[in-house]
Parts: structure tokens; C-alpha cells; sequence
């Protein structure tokens, strides 16, 4: 699967667009690490748990947009954006979508 | 007031060690931008025709940083008259450039020589219902290519 948040792929040809895909992923934060973040809070500085967690979640989110993208028969994923939203205290919603298409060599 | 030690315990604490973190993330931003400076970023949507190119991934790079407690005290005065918070700008900053970096490294593992249509996403995350800014999340993505120059 060829992923690619140009609107295009270099070299390749798109011969099918499929419309919409997309994935999504609620996470919310474990409490014991958010326990230590919290002191993290105190002296600043970078949140690794947060940034792990949140790393996570939007692989997870864009696995989902892959599975959809196989399942209608695209070969790639171009034009993707991603998009974060906090939907209640302490769970964030990460979001990926873009455009399935099926892709040709240029010969 | 212990309450009121405790609030002053936390203030220099923050202060102390919040400055020196900071200052540590500077340098090595700095020096890590430096190693990666023949890695273009290119916010163009589109290549360049006249470019050859064999490779195309997506690879991105995201960064939490929290900001210190004496600097959020400081926001919340500097809140009270208006003006530049340099406390946040700074927190931002830090937080883009390390996420800019971590897309960079990708690339690079990726033996990539570019990355085109760079976006940049931030946003908020709040600690607990108390405080309302705690730390920022930013996400950079792109699409890195490989190229031939001709």
C-alpha cells in the first residue's frame, strides 16, 4: 500500500479513484502514567508516555484507513491528513483519512 | 501555610530545573537541526517536474511538551494585563522543532534527500480539569521522496 499526502505519486499514474477512506482511534491516557506526567507537569519538558501513546494511536488509526482502502481494492492512499480532537477529559481522538486510488506504472 | 511553602517549593522547583531542561533542549535542537541540514523540507504541495524521482513515503514525527509550573504561573499573571506570553512561545517552538526533527530522522532512515508538502498539526492537551493549558502536542507529517537529480 503506497501512502502519500501529495495529491499525486511521482512516477505512478492514477487510473481509478475509490473516494473517501478512513480511520479513527479514541485513546485516553493511562492513569499511572498520567499520575506521572502530572509531576513531568512540574519541571516541564518533554512527555514521553504521551508522546508513545499518541504515536500509537495514529498508527493504529491509519491501519484502520488501510484496511478500508484494501477492502474496496486501491493500491494506494494519497492526499492524507490527520486530525487530533480531545473529545472528553483525558481522550483524544486521532483521525486520518484521504483518497483511495488504484495506481498504474507510467510506462 | 504549608499550603503556601509548598506553592514556593514548587515555583523554584519549576524554575530551577524547567530553565535547565530548556535551555538542554535548545542545545541539542540546535545541534541535531545542524546534522540534518542537507535535508530539504519543502512546503510546496507539488514536486517539481524537473526532479527524477524513485521513492515516495509518508513519514511524519510528533512531540509532547509540557510547560513548567513557575512558567505557567507567570502566564497566568501575564494573563491578568495581556501581551506576549513568552512562556508559551517558547513551549511551542520546542514542541515543532522536535517533531520537525523526529520527521527528519524518518526520512533520512528512509534514505530520502526531500520532503514535500510539510503540514504541521498542534494541539492541546489539558492535564486534569484544573489547569487549562498543560502541555501541547504537535504532529508534523509529509511525504518524503528519493530523488535522481538530473
Amino acid at each position: 500500500m503506497q501512502l502519500s499526502n501529495l495529491e499525486i505519486v511521482p512516477g505512478q499514474r492514477i487510473v481509478k479513484h475509490l473516494g473517501l477512506v478512513q480511520g479513527s482511534t479514541v485513546r485516553a491516557k493511562h492513569a499511572g502514567k498520567d499520575f506521572l506526567a502530572g509531576i513531568k507537569n512540574i519541571f516541564g519538558g518533554e512527555l514521553m508516555a504521551y508522546t508513545e501513546l499518541l504515536q500509537e494511536s495514529r498508527e493504529e488509526a491509519m491501519k484502520r484507513m488501510v484496511e478500508q482502502a484494501e477492502a474496496v481494492g486501491a493500491n494506494a492512499v494519497v492526499n492524507i491528513r490527520f486530525s487530533t480532537s480531545s473529545v472528553t477529559m483525558g481522550a483524544a481522538e486521532l483521525f486520518a483519512y484521504g483518497t483511495a486510488v488504484v495506481l498504474e506504472e507510467r510506462g | 501555610m504549608a499550603d503556601l511553602y509548598i506553592f514556593l517549593i514548587l515555583l523554584a522547583l519549576g524554575f530551577t530545573i524547567g530553565t535547565t531542561v530548556e535551555k538542554r533542549h535548545f542545545r541539542s535542537l540546535i545541534r541535531r537541526e545542524a546534522e540534518h541540514a542537507n535535508l530539504l523540507l519543502i512546503a510546496s504541495k507539488l514536486p517539481t517536474p524537473d526532479l527524477k524521482i524513485s521513492e515516495s513515503h509518508l513519514v511524519g514525527g510528533n512531540a509532547v511538551i509540557s510547560v513548567d509550573y513557575f512558567k505557567r504561573f507567570v502566564a497566568g499573571l501575564r494573563n491578568l494585563v495581556g501581551g506576549r506570553m513568552n512562556a508559551y512561545e517558547s513551549l511551542v517552538d520546542r514542541a515543532r522543532r522536535e517533531a520537525l526533527l523526529r520527521l527528519k530522522d524518518e526520512a533520512e532512515k528512509l534514505g530520502a534527500d526531500m520532503v514535500f508538502n510539510i503540514k504541521i498539526e498542534t494541539a492541546s492537551i489539558s492535564q486534569s480539569a484544573n489547569n487549562a493549558l498543560g502541555s501541547i502536542e504537535v504532529y508534523a507529517y509529509g511525504t518524503a521522496v528519493k530523488t535522481a537529480r538530473r
